[in-house]
């Protein structure tokens, strides 16, 4: 029981402590948030171990529910929470270790910010109260701002964390208007009895409006069509270990309040539309996908390209979710992990490229890594990984994917998507690698964005720290797809997650019914082809962006670079604008397909 | 009513000063504004018509009272929310200090 409560405590306390001590400490005291961040670890393991069978419902200070009515605020604990608790902490540990290397000016300061994100985004995790999640979510965010600008030195971090800071208040602003919505009609935050309460009322537009608000500022967290502006500016500019905790989890957190806060609560009086609701979702996922494998393409900074991929594989992640099945959340929580571990050891990589040539640009670094092949090696390893090379667990947990969506009526097309996608991705990262580890093709085409170049104080120090974590990371990523009894565990934990009466049941009482496990077929045939098809597609892709092909493009896909380009503008103004006008569609849209 | 009125009002017209901005200070003032449309509306669902405020030590049980729980509501957003306007306040000196101007459109080293 207290375990739970500790999982958030103890990086809270820790933090709490290294900022009162940071005055007194030496400057490059830099281990110290390595043993919170353990310790972390180890909880979540054990929370993760026993939430497996059962929900663990922690009623702070004893205030139980009375009569079917919640009274207190709870953590509700299943093993999708708890799993992605145990991933946050392990990407915080691995983020830990990168610091203690990558970080030129490090405090203790640093370890304090690291570990405030850390707690909330653990907190998130476990919450089973929206006003809780808010909050949590208020935290991580906080701490996320101060983060990304923390080489506040350079112009792009200031920027980023700038634009990251005034897009996601608007965000939150709207969350917590949607929660006050849902409120004001259900008289409760607790998701379980928001459900209760709202499944005895006939849908109101209150009620539509409060879930469009809610989804709204969770998908611009999550970075999705249109809401994805500031994702790339921000990611791009913070130091590498925060960036793996920001591309590896972040993100995908957005993701998971709202397919929580849709189970928990609104599955309920929503569950009628369900297939306009899963129709909306995978168009919003497709969208951005889109949208974003193309502008990784137009890249030529590594850290902005592996931004946009994030954006691209978060827009995947939500077509799995957004399919609203137990199988959905099965492949894409499988998906999460092993993405977000291959991702962590390409910003590895790339951050050590950094490090050591102080630049961060395909036309600048083309060759120059030669004498660090090995890291080049990795590197096409990594993208290969996001083409979804079998036998690793991006590939396990897309084709089960692309079984959901096949089950599913009318997305058939998903699965071609994905392939595709993925493609333009991973073409689009082996190209850059081969270039800066081999020297080979073509010179790079010219970047808006070459002109930024950091000036930091280089530390010449040996690589072979960040090589083990990173090939650590890739084997971690390949093994993950084949951890032996691993499909039947998540296709529980998902099944778990998607059973909005036995959540209500645990959390206020009651009877709760039996839980279907769906049964997940090992990838097949059908798996390999898509497979092979993403690879080939990288391979290709790769080979035409070396061979200089798209240098002169026609006129009419000039015009759209340039737009899509000049929408990316970097201004909070432009950003917000945006926002405002998809805050307002994505109401509009689910009042009117919901009603 | 008319509480649901002003808050989708300062909703609407803090957004608008955000977009329209010229200056980051103005900027994240707008946002404060933005921010008072949910104190407003979560002030406005506890509002009982003759409601007492709830501190039940000089009150009879049964007397009608606001809702507490919006307060404390707002009260902690109110707390955050001078976080995140500290944040930005603080980024927005750093702006002004480096690069010599505070107009949000001539940000934009990032772009495409």
């Amino acid at each position: 029981m207290a375990v739970a409560a500790l999982v958030v405590l103890v990086p809270m306390l820790a933090a709490t402590l290294l900022a009162a001590w940071s005055p007194l400490a030496p400057r490059r005291s830099s281990l110290l948030g390595l043993a919170p961040a353990m310790a972390c670890v180890v909880l979540a393991a054990m929370l993760l171990g026993h939430s497996v069978g059962r929900r663990q419902i922690v009623w702070f200070s004893g205030w139980h529910p009375r009569g079917g009515a919640a009274i207190g605020i709870d953590f509700a604990v299943d093993p999708i929470g708890a799993g992605l608790a145990l991933f946050v902490a392990v990407l915080a540990l691995v983020a830990f270790v990168l610091a203690a290397r990558l970080i030129v000016e490090k405090s203790l300061l640093f370890d304090a910010l690291v570990l405030l994100f850390v707690a909330g985004m653990l907190g998130f995790c476990l919450s089973g109260d929206v006003f809780n999640m808010f909050v949590f979510f208020e935290l991580m965010s906080v701490a996320g701002y101060v983060l990304v600008g923390y080489e506040i030195r350079h112009r792009a971090p200031l920027e980023g964390s700038l634009t990251f800071a005034v897009t996601n208040t608007v965000g939150s602003i709207l969350f917590l208007f949607g929660i006050a919505l849902v409120y004001g009609t259900s008289g409760a935050l607790n998701l379980a009895q928001i459900g209760r309460a709202l499944h005895d009322r006939p849908l109101d537009l209150a009620v539509i409006l409060g879930f469009a608000l809610i989804a709204v500022g969770l998908l611009i967290k999550a970075a999705v069509v249109p809401f994805h502006l500031w994702t790339a500016d921000a990611y791009a500019v913070a130091t590498t270990p925060v960036c793996i905790l920001l591309a590896g989890a972040f993100s995908e957190l957005g993701l998971y309040g709202l397919m929580r806060i849709y189970w928990a609560a609104f599955h309920g009086v929503l569950g009628r539309h369900d297939a306009e609701l899963r129709a909306v979702l995978v168009v919003a996922g497709a969208l951005t996908a889109v949208l974003a494998a193309t502008m990784c393409m137009l890249q030529h900074h590594l850290k902005r390209m592996l931004a946009f991929a994030t954006i691209a594989q978060v827009g995947l992640f939500l077509i799995g979710l957004g399919l609203l099945s137990a199988d959905g959340v099965a492949g894409t929580a499988i998906w999460i992990v092993g993405d977000g571990v291959t991702k962590a050891a390409l910003f590895a990589i790339v951050g050590l490229v950094e490090h050591r040539h102080g630049s961060l640009t395909e036309g600048r670094l083309r060759g120059v890594a030669r004498s660090s092949w090995p890291l080049g090696v990795l590197f096409a390893i990594g993208a290969l990984t996001i083409a979804s090379l079998p036998p690793t667990g991006s590939f396990l947990g897309r084709s089960l994917v692309e079984d959901a969506a096949l089950k599913a009526d009318g997305y058939r097309w998903v699965p071609v998507l994905m392939a595709a996608v993925t493609a333009v991705i991973a073409g689009t990262l082996l190209r850059a690698g081969v270039r800066v580890f081999a020297g080979w093709g073509a010179r790079a085409g010219e970047d808006p964005y070459d002109a930024d170049e950091r000036d930091d104080e280089r530390a010449p120090r040996s690589g072979a720290v960040l090589l083990t974590v990173a090939s650590g990371l890739l084997a971690a990523a390949i093994g993950w797809g084949v951890v032996p009894g691993l499909r039947t565990a998540v296709a529980r934990a998902a099944a778990v997650f998607v059973d909005t009466g036995g959540y209500g049941a645990s959390v206020l009482g009651g009877v709760s019914p039996v839980v279907v496990v769906p049964e997940l077929k090992a990838p097949g045939t059908t798996g390999l082809l898509y497979a092979g098809a993403s690879l080939a597609g990288a391979l290709i892709i790769a080979t035409f962006g070396l061979l200089g092909f798209g240098r002169r493009p026609p006129q009419a896909a000039r015009v759209v670079i340039a737009t899509l380009r000049a929408i990316h503008s970097g201004r909070p103004t432009d950003y917000v604008a945006w926002t405002a006008t998809g805050a307002a569609a994505l109401c509009g849209v689910l009042a009117v397909v919901l009603r | 009513m008319l509480a649901y009125v002003v808050a989708v009002w300062l909703l609407i017209v803090g957004l608008y000063g955000v977009l329209t901005s010229r200056h980051l200070v103005h900027m994240v003032l707008c946002l404060t504004v933005t921010q008072a449309s949910t104190y407003v509306l979560l002030v406005a669902i506890g509002y009982r018509a003759g409601g007492r405020a709830p501190v039940f030590a000089d009150l009879a049980p049964g007397t009608p009272v606001v809702d507490p729980i919006v307060q404390a509501l707002t009260l902690t957003d109110v707390v955050v929310e001078a976080t995140v306007t500290a944040v930005l306040l603080a980024l927005t000196v750093q702006v002004a200090t480096r690069f010599g101007t505070v107009d949000p459109d001539e940000l934009g080293a990032l772009r495409g």
